[in-house]
């Protein structure tokens, strides 16, 4: 990277820049921030899920019947050794089935279903006390072990992240505090009630990396939430920590966006904010990295902003994974009257659920009740009138109505060129698009046809390499064959001396005859 | 008139000189299209298509010897892709190649394999892994599904398994225009 890009990265949050596009919407957070923070009760049931992360489910490691205490691990990627999910609480196994997770899919997956034995009773945990001392590679084994993945809704493992941070040499640690839905207010909560918890996981996370300064980006709407974390920076004592107020532009949270606001510097397409010299996590992961470093105790909850008009007492729970979502819903004085869908995320980013009995999962942050009013059916698709509106309001810079185009005719190379994968499926082109176009619908589905393209092209280059790998061997097998024909040949000299040494062979066979018979006689 | 005639000749002289020399000199050693063609293929090596891989078929292609519907792993897609490609019109599958199937891995019955090689000889990729007289395993992901390592097997052991599809693989599926295009045009109010 050029050196005044380092530079101007080195400087992140000093100046406030712009990203392109972008809405401003309105907010709906205040209704779920009226009652403080509560643990929500251990359900009856619990139903973990083990795709608990960005990839692949993880592969169980508890049986029917088992007892198992708190935080024990129930499911693991052992080629990984990381993203493990842990019993949210004590009790017994009592099966692993495949129920419904909480996906977009709505299709079932694996969980372990557990039978709280109401004891809540840790497993004997191991924390580093002494985190100011310890090793680097000793915090980021501790995150590792502790399943911890982005909380901000993307799950991706926080320990990959930190790992590739500390391996390519990172100057500031971003925590991504600007929630932009709306509606959601989890990690304002957070922010608000355990600022402490926040601001040790960035000095954790900082050292765990070898980051120099720590910049915690918050809207400049969260006043509270400013004077509270300021506070607890004050307490820790630690001058490396700034706290940035950014202007409430959706979707100023995403990871590429916030970066351009307090660098001024895109994030390359296909890249990582480490290719900047940037690392950038979500303040409730900085919380749960605190827990996991100090205490020992595995990331087992969230917390949940349950709202929307379908429910009578919005507000933010601290809900253990694997709690059904109608726990959570009761706890908050049950559904209004005309509640009519269940959306687990934001209203321009989440996706329906298919049932209440679906799993609170690390993704969660928030569950918006929507009542019949809320999802009036959208108005017909009309023809595109080619108004650009999508392309100014795009905040990745891409041109909405020219992938759409592409998609629709299946041209998935074009599309690829012009930029689909860095879609960030915001949602913002469909929200302004004055023909009702489902754009973001269009564009995840052929985000996932690229990916299948790219795994279908990945194994036939791999199998044409393994066809001509074959057919060389083949070839050279064929060749030291001939060679020995030819090298035998021509031990055997000229014509005489082969018939000489073939009347040799016979009569020596002749012989051995004879002498067979001798013998048998 | 002849000074003419003589100009054109020497011009055509100079230039079939220059010709000549750049054809040696920036000389390509494959047939570009044959690679293009190549690349498109589904690079499963079975042999459906009469020949005995897929960069054969693809020269045999490009030499116009061979149809472009004859690569039943590929299906449609495949020959949308070619005949765009080559500039040809799309056609439907050669029903003699074999049908469009999807794809499907061996998988080997251990209990019933007597470790005869015979299927690792026929594997055109070497997904196959064991040595004789021990039993054999299909390396699942290497496995391209040609079906090659059937008809040696003399125990039957080998079957074509279709993957379950886990959550990984899940993908978005094609909205559903809400109007057909006619219908659009005509709920525009004019």
């Amino acid at each position: 990277m050029p050196l005044e890009l380092t530079d101007q990265a080195r400087q992140a949050g000093q100046r406030l820049h712009h990203f392109h596009g972008g809405l401003h919407l309105r907010h709906h957070k205040k209704i779920s921030c009226e009652i403080p923070l509560e643990n929500a009760p251990l359900p009856t049931r619990f139903y973990v899920p083990l795709l608990q992360q960005y990839g692949k489910e993880a592969e169980v490691t508890v049986t029917a019947g088992q007892k198992i205490l708190k935080g024990e691990e129930i499911g693991c990627y052992s080629h990984l050794g990381s993203g493990c999910v842990h019993a949210p609480s004590s009790g017994i196994v009592k099966a692993v089935a495949r129920r419904p997770i909480s996906h977009p899919s709505g299709t079932d997956g694996w969980c372990v279903v557990l039978e709280p034995d109401g004891l809540d009773e840790w497993k004997e945990l191991e924390g580093v006390t002494d985190w100011i001392n310890a090793d680097p590679a000793l915090l980021r084994q501790k995150i590792r072990n502790s399943g911890i993945v982005g909380l901000g809704g993307a799950v991706f493992p926080t320990a990959y992240k930190a790992d590739d941070a500390s391996s390519r040499g990172i100057h500031t640690l971003i925590l991504n505090g600007a929630e932009c839905e709306p509606y959601i207010s989890c990690d304002e909560m957070l922010m608000r009630e355990q600022p402490d918890s926040i601001v040790l996981g960035a000095r954790i996370l900082q050292r765990a990396v070898g980051a120099a300064r720590t910049v915690i980006a918050i809207e400049d709407q969260m006043g509270a939430v400013h004077r509270a974390l300021k506070q607890s920076v004050e307490r820790a004592g630690d001058d490396s920590i700034d706290i940035v107020r950014i202007t409430t532009i959706y979707p100023e949270g995403g990871e590429k966006q916030l970066i351009q606001v307090l660098t001024g510097l895109e994030v390359p397409s296909g890249g990582k904010p480490s290719d900047l010299g940037l690392l950038c996590q979500n303040v409730a992961t900085a919380s749960a990295v605190a827990q996991a470093v100090v205490e020992g105790k595995p990331l087992i909850e969230r917390i949940v902003t349950v709202t929307g008009n379908g429910v009578r007492q919005p507000r933010n729970l601290v809900a253990r994974i694997g709690t059904p979502v109608s726990d959570l819903v009761e706890q908050c004085g049950g559904y209004a009257k005309d509640v009519a869908r269940l959306v687990l995320g934001g209203p321009m980013m989440g996706y329906a659920l298919n049932s209440d009995s679906n799993p609170v999962i690390k993704a969660a942050n928030c569950i918006l009740a929507l009542t019949e009013f809320d999802i009036q059916p959208p108005q017909a698709e009309m023809p595109c009138i080619r108004c650009g509106e999508c392309a100014r309001v795009c905040p990745a810079v891409l041109l909405p109505q020219q992938l759409d185009w592409l998609i629709r005719n299946e041209q998935w190379d074009d599309a690829a060129d012009c930029g689909l994968a860095d879609c960030i499926e915001c949602g913002c082109c469909d929200f302004v698009c004055p023909s009702h176009i489902p754009l973001v619908e269009w564009f995840r589905f052929g985000k996932s046809e690229l990916r299948k393209l790219k795994t279908e092209r990945k194994q036939a280059e791999a199998a044409k390499s393994r066809y001509e790998a074959r057919e060389a061997r083949l070839l050279r097998t064929k060749e030291a064959r001939r060679q020995q024909i030819r090298e035998k040949k021509q031990a055997l000299g000229n014509e005489a001396e082969k018939q000489k040494k073939l009347a040799e062979a016979i009569s020596r066979a002749g012989q051995d005859k004879n002498a067979r018979r001798d013998k048998n006689e | 008139m002849l000074a003419a005639i003589l100009s054109i000749t020497v011009l055509g002289g100079l230039f079939g000189l220059g010709l000549g020399w750049a054809a040696g000199r920036f000389r390509v050693e494959s047939d570009p299209v044959v690679d293009q063609i190549e690349a498109v293929l589904p690079q499963t090596q079975c042999g459906q298509c009469n020949y005995p891989g897929c960069r054969p078929y693809a020269e045999a292609i490009a030499s116009a010897e061979a149809g472009i519907n004859q690569c039943p792993p590929g299906g449609e897609t495949v020959i949308a892709v070619l005949a765009d490609l080559l500039g040809t019109e799309p056609m439907p599958l050669n029903a003699d190649n074999g049908e469009a199937k999807p794809k499907a891995v061996a998988l080997i019955d251990e209990q019933v394999c007597i470790g005869c090689t015979l299927c690792i000889q026929a594997c055109p990729v070497d997904a196959i892994l064991g040595t004789s007289k021990l039993m054999h395993t299909v390396i699942e992901s290497e496995c391209t599904g040609c079906d090659l390592c059937l008809p040696p097997c003399p125990v039957d052991c080998i079957d074509m398994v279709v993957r379950n599809p886990d959550i990984d693989d899940w993908r978005w599926s094609k909205p559903l225009p809400s109007l057909s295009p006619d219908e659009m045009l005509s709920a525009v109010p004019i």
